[in-house]
């Protein structure tokens, strides 16, 4: 049995898991129109290869990555591109971003897929090629391109593979439900991922609270160990704490260790990855399959009945709240992800994206919107609740006051924004909000002092040339003048007036002798 | 339709300000109980008029800052402010010594710095020591406890509101009053041959301060606030009295046990060093500044010229508690433990 170890702070909010039926996969269909971002993921957006009016079939590409950090896009069914252009997204900002619409035909028609039977006959960097291929990002909730986290195996010794299956968040099941129903799916993406990124063993985390999933997983775990596996294969389960499930925090759970500041899980020789994002990859390498879909949780109490989707990606969510019987009288917020991290959406026309995990919808006594918040009484409940281990109490008394420099020596880089500081607060301070507005304060500083100082550095070298040019110029000068000087004192070494006289008077003289001598005698 | 956009967290935990503020006068509860079978209803008098004054005070000076004196008023904390003070206070006190103190308290201490969450010093502590130093007299004149007489009754208490001093038969020397002039007696006959003296500190005095530890047990127990203050002042106490102890001499400072359970040891361990506002806010800041606290209180009893110590120190170490935070941040996740924080 692997040793869990314990981390600082966390809180222990209402689990709300039970709501959403875990276990269950709904099928949700297939919309009229599917609404596809170019940017699912973080780093640079897709780049059209479509246009409109282009039929596409199920599984083409419609949208391929840009540069390292980058992943593609698929069409999730067969039909015809009808509009290109900026649409509502789910993004914190809620600014609309491009999106592919397509028009389904109903008849899902599917391209030719280039399975594989034994991935072992392939190397690491031509399945890495594969998952990039299948537009695979992150599906844990930070959409991080999956193919370009596999690529850490060039620069790092990988002996770990971390599947988090965590599912800290409350409400959301969205993992369990797929822990549960596709546990064999988990285990084979999960060794191909260790076979790529060359890990020894393998670590399924879960928290005690899903134990469905922790025995579906030990099962799939059993029988692969049976002569199959090349890899050591650990089911671990760990007390239920919010956050457990940041990649950090659970790092430090099953081993120990905590990720350098500033560093990567890699550091250590760990790379984690997200059950869903095992299910893709196992299904990009052998199946040649894209990322199209994945399992949303639909919950909160304004559903007449939340549920777990199978929804293909670009869904409408206004398409999944009619499946689960949205009551529109009693809610005021419509939030993509969990109660902790998740975001407000402006809009239900926001489709379902590479990393929407859980839509809550929940009623105004569920989850009441936040009173005015009073003065920081510093209590230091937020300190016993962050699980970085830092003074919130005190980071938000220098991101009030803008002093950089404090807020820095306070390690406010090392904030996961988890929100655990805000829930806590008894003066209902939203703390988190303040972190996020002086990291991009920071940020900002940061960047405008760079280009402040490149253009210093500019000014200052063609100051510099300028100096030096002049200099040229005048030594230039001097060298002339010198050279001029040189040569009238080598041509006369007397007074130049006396010798311009002396000469006068010699051409007189002449002029006078030749005067005589022309002069015919009388 | 159109949905609220709001930042997350979207829960919350069930704590507020307001609730931690009623937990605490919660948590007085046992002490004051003891306090009033010991002395009388005094100390509830002070607790009431004090009250009135506190959010009388308040809203005047709220309104004055031109804020919404509702939301000042409903959050208890200056009611916090008041009953501490007041259980600090002489029992028996005229309405003018509470006037003052009360506005001390309030004005001078609190909405000076900017209200609730700004003030650097314990509001409390701020009015206690503004009295103790102008009023000496009134400030030392204690009620014997229940034991040694038989303590006045209500109508001696608003008697005494009204400015009319106990009489002398019903006030008497503190313990650590007594022991501070001690000048011959080893501890063991100052225990036997005085009656002030308990079982294991003064008579009823011990029973006031366990029953303020009871209260802010329990308020750990709700995690209020965290052990590391209290308990490092009790220890930082406790190891000074045990190096002047001098295995209970003449010129022996007293027991550990003597020093726990006497004045507002406790009272202040758990109920006036916890104020966040103005104590160090990391736990390891808070371990120093609680030992510097229990230390501090040490060398005044033993050494200065006032009955009890508790408010001095807390003053001094509130002004040292913005160094101390200085010099605690804590080791944040994914540092390296030798290196500067």
């Amino acid at each position: 049995m692997r040793r869990v170890y314990g981390i600082h702070g966390g809180i222990h909010p209402p689990e709300e898991k039970g709501l959403s039926n875990p276990g269950t996969v709904v099928d949700a269909g297939l919309p009229e129109k599917l609404v596809l971002p170019l940017s699912q993921h973080i780093g640079a957006p897709a780049k059209a290869a479509v246009a409109v009016g282009d039929h596409v079939l199920g599984g083409q590409c419609l949208a391929s990555a840009v540069g390292a950090v980058s992943a593609s896009v698929h069409a999730p069914t067969s039909g015809i591109v009808t509009a290109i252009e900026p649409r509502p997204v789910p993004h914190p900002s809620g600014i609309d971003n491009l999106c592919i619409e397509i028009s389904c035909d109903g008849r899902d028609q599917w391209v030719d897929l280039e399975a594989i039977d034994d991935y072992r006959q392939f190397t690491p960097h031509e399945l890495v090629e594969r998952v990039k291929k299948a537009g695979i990002a992150g599906m844990g909730g930070a959409g991080f391109p999956t193919a370009t986290k596999l690529l850490a195996r060039d620069r790092y010794a990988i002996d770990t593979l971390i599947i988090n299956g965590t599912e800290c968040e409350p409400y959301i099941t969205a993992d369990d439900t797929l822990m549960q129903t596709a546990a064999e799916a988990i285990v084979e993406g999960a060794e191909i991922l260790a076979y790529i990124v060359g890990a020894s063993t393998v670590i399924f985390g879960v928290e005690d609270n899903k134990p469905d999933a922790l025995q579906a997983l030990q099962q799939a775990v059993n029988a692969r160990a049976n002569g199959q596996s090349d890899h050591q294969l650990e089911v671990v389960s760990f007390p239920t704490k919010y956050p457990s499930g940041g990649e950090k925090q659970l790092i430090e759970i099953l081993t120990g260790q905590q990720v350098p500041s500033g560093g990567l899980p890699a550091d250590l020789g760990i790379v984690c990855q997200n059950p869903g994002t095992a299910v893709a990859v196992g299904d990009a390498v052998l199946k040649g399959r894209p990322l199209v879909d994945r399992i949303v949780t639909l919950t909160g109490r304004a559903l007449g009945k939340p549920a777990n989707y199978r929804a293909r990606l670009g869904t409408p969510i206004a398409h999944l709240l009619a499946l689960s019987e949205f009551n529109p009288s009693d809610n005021e917020r419509l939030i993509h992800g969990g109660p902790m991290m998740g975001f407000a959406l402006g809009t239900d026309a926001a489709p379902v994206i590479k990393t929407t995990n859980c839509v809550l919808v929940p009623t105004r006594d569920e989850l009441p919107v936040p009173p005015a918040a009073q003065a920081c009484i510093r209590c230091g409940l937020c300190a016993e609740a962050c699980p970085a281990e830092l003074l919130p109490q005190q980071l938000y008394w220098y991101a009030r006051a803008k002093d950089h420099e404090q807020l820095e020596r306070h390690n406010l880089f090392d904030c996961i924004e988890c929100g655990a500081c805000s829930w806590v607060c008894p003066s209902n301070i939203p703390l988190v909000q303040y972190y996020r507005a002086a990291k991009g304060t920071i940020q900002e500083a940061k960047e405008d002092k760079l280009r402040s100082d490149r253009a210093r550095e500019r000014f200052e070298a063609r100051q510099e040339r300028v100096a030096k040019e002049a200099a040229e110029k005048e030594a230039k000068r001097a060298a002339r003048k010198a050279a001029a000087q040189k040569k009238a004192s080598e041509s006369t070494d007397e007074d130049p007036v006396q010798a311009a006289i002396a000469r006068a008077k010699a051409r007189k003289a002449q002029m006078t002798a030749d005067t005589k001598q022309d002069t015919p005698e009388p | 339709m159109s949905w609220l956009r709001i930042t997350s967290p979207h829960g919350h935990g069930p704590l507020s300000t307001q609730r931690v503020m009623q937990l605490v006068l919660l948590a007085t509860l046992p002490g004051v109980v003891a306090q009033t079978w010991f002395f009388g209803p005094g100390t509830l008098v002070n607790i009431v008029v004090g009250g009135a004054l506190a959010l009388g005070f308040e809203w005047l000076a709220v309104s004055l800052r031109g804020r919404e004196p509702r939301a000042a008023l409903e959050d208890f904390s200056v009611l916090v402010t008041s009953t501490l003070l007041c259980i600090a206070l002489p029992p028996y006190s005229p309405w003018w010594l509470l006037v003052v103190g009360i506005a001390s308290s309030v004005l001078l201490g609190k909405h000076l710095f900017g209200g609730l969450g700004y003030n650097p010093f314990n509001p409390a502590m701020v009015g206690y020591v503004v009295l103790l130093i102008s009023f000496p007299l009134q400030m030392s004149s204690w009620a014997a406890p229940r034991g040694l007489t038989t303590p006045p009754g209500l109508t001696d208490a608003l008697s005494a509101l009204l400015g009319t001093p106990l009489a002398d038969g019903l006030t008497s020397a503190t313990p650590l009053d007594i022991l501070r002039q001690n000048k011959g007696l080893l501890m063991e006959d100052l225990y036997a041959t005085t009656p002030q003296f308990g079982r294991w500190a003064g008579i009823g005095w011990e029973w006031v301060n366990i029953g303020f530890l009871i209260g802010g047990l329990w308020l750990l127990y709700q995690r209020v606030f965290t052990w590391h203050a209290p308990v490092a002042m009790l220890a930082g106490l406790g190891l000074a009295a045990l190096i002047g102890y001098d295995g209970g001499s003449s010129i022996s400072g007293g027991s550990p046990l003597l020093h726990w359970l006497s004045g507002a040891t406790m009272f202040g361990a758990f109920f006036i060093i916890t104020d966040p506002v103005s104590s160090a806010t990391s736990n390891r800041g808070r371990l120093l500044f609680g030992a510097l606290i229990g230390i501090v209180i040490y060398l005044i009893r033993t050494q200065g010229n006032y009955p009890d110590a508790v408010a001095f120190a807390v003053l001094i170490l509130n002004f040292a508690a913005p160094l101390i935070d200085q010099y605690t941040v804590p080791r944040a996740y994914g540092h390296n433990r030798r290196e500067d924080p």
